[in-house]
């Protein structure tokens, strides 16, 4: 195969790897809409979650976004060390975003709200942190992407890689905009 | 400190029973038996090389298939000793086996059948017959090819571990459903390794499914375009797209009740707000797929079959895709027929219904289409035709079976009960296994470079054919009588024993079946310099994998064909565009890699470790496989050049050899 043929090639099998990803998402989410309501004599969502919490967590994530996209930018501009500032933010916007949702986690289990206490918070936690275990994920491959891309500079192999892990990036913003709608924001409704 | 360097893995947890003990014996030995053979005739460096760290499709199919034998030989004989237990324990007579064993025997069977044997099977077929048939010389991804054999291998390694390591098999069926799966019910630890097992070789799985699909999309040769390929070819793209759809269902669906099991958590237990019926949902949502992942490609191989040995194009092919392509879309929506009796009300189980008699049309248009591709053909009579007469008569009587069982007023008198087992076997082994029979007697020549034996063949097929109606009739009628499944014992007054030992006598003309199958193979080695396929095309073949030589080179093609017409190499053929070429290009291939088998080893660790709660031996396996899919990551050079002159040297002295060994 010769070097865009496999850049084709590889870009094609991460679009189909990010749909089966969605997939699991999907039985995730499927379990917490019909497992919010079962709280069994616990505590329920809105009693639990704090939406000015969500809301900044939201914010982080999105502006990260928008730093991987400005560092894509870069990177097509053949730009390497404005690529690697931008990458720079967005790993530490994912960080930060990271520490507060393991904050969340941290007083929900310190206050007796773990995932053993209902059905529900099972389906919480396992929702919202398989998608953190994706964001840590998504840092420990920028890491590495980070390193690669000083070693071997921008060629096709390494701006190959750098799409995929931009869709990956951006995949997750997705995931999280309907994880907030659903989880953190319904919370009020119902 | 015995806690934190094994976990809940104790003296008491090692194999005590006959059962076990005997495995840890049998295994060692064959394994000590192989180790002194490799090392005796010095064969270590060329097994690794050659094979276990290989990229090669072709290759990576055998060893698929020889995986999958294996366990073949371990599920018949947990086959036989359900059948031995149901035909001998009624009455006063208790068996030879406790109702535990046997529980665990019941699941083994279904999960090694399932996952190691056809899936291993097919997918083994797919890796040989696809790139060649596509005219493409490797897969999109040749690296994610070898790591996923090696975590099918890993899965199957865990879930037989328990025989040397401790522990027990799973119990609770071959989904385990919860509650019994539960830790409350299920505590010991068969459950986990099932678990890990179905989660490290389901990954596997999942990878094949992307590389099948965008190999397939992306990797024709020129000329190609969809309308052109192969039926085997549409129906793995079809079985890939229900990979790619449900796999990644069952894969999180046993992560949360793993999440049940290990962190205490209530997805699906009966307290604390969890909903059992959400893991059977969700479970056969990934299930019925999965039934038709596997009989899929059958249909694929019987087109093949049947226009190549009618000597005719295959009739209605537009209409075949469109079937093939209906049934993988039905296939998705029709999950809930295997729980009526669930109670959602007649509304939702009429659609259910309904969904599943609507299969019943494209499958019709195959058989109908396969019929009239007979018509008027010159047929000849080989073993894999006398496979798809058989199978023929059994798909449509398993179907009308599913019919039956999709209405859901019969279903809740027929659920559950042996009726079910023998209509879902009548598919599996009926289409599945008799189109993997069929499928492996034909591209038998293109792997070895000769034809099987066909008096062998024909009596194998005479034996698996009337083996399989002794065995399943009657388990037809004791479905009907109110037998239901996995039964140890039963009372004599129910009349049900001479149905038994009939079912039983069944199998054991199946065993002669397989047995007549390896005496095929024996034979056919004996005399292969007679049975020598000198011209890489034997049954004058009408698909791409036919034009290359028996074996095929390791780069498939030496200059990539150019397709006119759907049955592309019979088109080559007629118009006399088959010639050696006069000049070479360079070819690009793909490296041997050994990360493959490292991170299945890394993630069998973990798996173990998972199963018996070895914290730090879980963090050592899942490090150690991330460290190695890093260190994949930085590797530019996965591919070498073989260059111009070396492939006429290499066309050059097979051309030769052809020439010589011509009558």
């Amino acid at each position: 195969m010769n070097a865009e043929h496999a850049r084709e090639v590889a870009a094609a099998e991460f679009w189909v790897y990010l749909m089966t990803d969605l997939i699991m998402f999907s039985v995730l989410f499927a379990c917490y809409a019909v497992l919010h309501t079962a709280t069994y004599g616990g505590p329920t969502a809105a009693e639990l979650f704090s939406l000015p919490n969500a809301l900044v967590e939201t914010l982080i994530l999105l502006v990260s976004s928008f730093t991987s996209g400005l560092a894509m930018l870069a990177v097509h501009a053949n730009k390497k060390d404005r690529a690697m500032a931008w990458f720079g933010a967005t790993f530490i916007l994912g960080a930060a975003f990271l520490v507060l949702e393991l904050k969340e986690f941290h007083e929900l289990i310190v206050d007796g709200n773990g995932p053993q206490r209902s059905a529900f918070l099972s389906a919480f936690f396992s929702l919202v942190g398989t998608h953190g275990l994706h964001i840590f994920t998504g840092l420990l491959w920028m890491a590495v992407a980070m390193v690669q891309m000083k070693k071997k500079g921008l060629s096709t192999f390494i701006v190959s890689k750098l799409e995929r892990l931009s869709l990956f990036w951006h995949f997750l913003d997705i995931v999280w905009i309907f994880l907030f709608t659903v989880v953190y924001l319904m919370s009020r409704i119902a | 400190m015995g806690r934190i360097l094994f976990g809940n893995l104790t003296w008491a947890a090692l194999p005590h029973e006959w059962f076990t003990v005997g495995g840890t014996f049998a295994l060692t030995t064959v394994l000590a038996f192989i180790v002194i053979f490799l090392t005796r005739r010095k064969l270590w460096k060329k097994l690794w090389k050659g094979w276990l760290t290989t990229t090669d499709p072709k290759r990576i199919g055998i060893m698929y298939i020889v995986v999958a034998a294996a366990m073949f030989f371990r599920g018949i004989m947990d086959a036989a000793m359900i059948w031995i237990q149901q035909a001998t324990s009624v009455g006063s007579s208790q068996g030879y086996l406790t109702a535990k064993h046997f529980q665990e025997i019941f699941t083994a069977h279904g999960d090694i059948m399932v996952f190691f044997v056809t899936m291993g099977l097919i997918v083994g077929l797919m890796n040989i017959v696809v790139p060649l048939q596509i005219g493409a010389r490797d897969l999109a991804s040749p690296f994610l090819n070898t790591l996923g054999f090696w975590l099918f291998v890993a899965g199957a390694i865990l879930i037989n571990m328990f025989f040397v390591f401790g522990g027990e098999f799973a119990s609770a069926g071959w989904l385990s459903l919860p509650p019994l799966a539960e830790n409350a019910f299920s505590p010991g630890t068969g459950v986990d390794y099932w678990l890990w097992s179905l989660q490290i070789s389901g990954l596997g799985s999942l990878l094949g499914g992307i590389n099948f699909l965008i190999t397939i999309l992306k990797m024709r040769a020129p000329g190609m375009t969809l309308w052109r390929m192969p039926m085997f070819t549409w129906t793995t793209l079809c079985s890939s797209a229900l990979i790619l759809a449900s796999f990644p269902v069952l894969t999180m669906t046993t992560l949360l009740l793993w999440a049940d099991r290990y962190f205490g958590m209530h997805f699906f237990t009966t307290d604390f707000g969890g909903n059992p019926m959400m893991y059977v949902n969700l479970i056969w949502m990934w299930g019925h797929p999965e039934v038709y992942i596997l009989v899929l490609p059958s249909f694929g191989i019987f087109s093949e079959i049947v226009s190549t040995f009618a000597r005719k194009r295959l009739y209605g092919y537009s209409s075949m895709v469109l079937a093939a392509m209906a049934i993988t879309v039905l296939a998705g929506l029709v999950w809930l027929h295997h729980f009526f009796t669930m109670g959602a009300g007649a509304d939702v189980n009429a659609v259910f219904g309904l969904s599943t008699m609507l299969i019943a049309i494209p499958s019709a248009v195959q058989i109908l289409n396969w019929a009239l591709t007979m018509w008027k053909g010159k047929i000849r009579f080989t073993s894999p035709m006398y496979y798809f007469l058989g199978f023929v008569a059994l798909f449509a009587l398993g179907g009308m079976a599913g019919l039956l069982l999709a209405s859901p007023a019969a279903d809740y008198q027929l659920h559950n009960t042996l009726f079910l087992v023998a209509h879902f076997h009548t598919m599996i082994v009926g289409v599945a296994l008799f189109g993997i029979f069929a499928g492996m007697t034909y591209w038998f020549p293109k792997v070895t470079g000769f034809t099987l034996d066909e008096k062998w063949g024909k009596r194998a097929f005479w034996l698996w054919l009337a083996g399989f109606y002794v065995a399943f009739t009657p388990l037809y009628i004791l479905g009907s009588m109110g037998a239901q499944r996995r039964l140890d014992h039963y009372a004599a007054s129910t009349g049900y024993q001479p149905f038994y030992i009939t079912a039983s006598i069944g199998l054991g003309i199946m065993l002669l079946g397989a047995a007549a199958q390896i005496m095929q193979l024996a034979v056919s080695i004996r005399n292969k310099k007679k049975l020598a396929d000198v011209s890489g095309d034997p049954w004058d073949g009408r698909t791409l994998e036919w034009s290359t030589p028996s074996p095929p080179p390791f780069y498939n093609f030496a200059i990539v064909p150019e397709v006119r017409d759907r049955d592309a190499f019979w088109e080559m053929k007629e118009h006399g565009r088959v010639k050696e070429p006069e000049t070479y290009q360079d070819i690009h291939m793909p490296a041997n890699t050994p990360l493959g088998i490292y991170i299945a080893g890394f993630s069998l660790l973990a798996g173990f470790a998972l199963v018996w709660h070895i914290t730090w031996m879980i963090v050592l396996g899942l490090a150690g496989a991330v460290v190695c899919v890093i260190v994949r990551s930085f590797d530019e050079h996965t591919e070498y050049v073989v260059p111009a002159k070396r492939v006429e040297e290499l066309e050059k002295a097979r051309i030769a050899a052809q020439a010589q060994a011509r009558p």
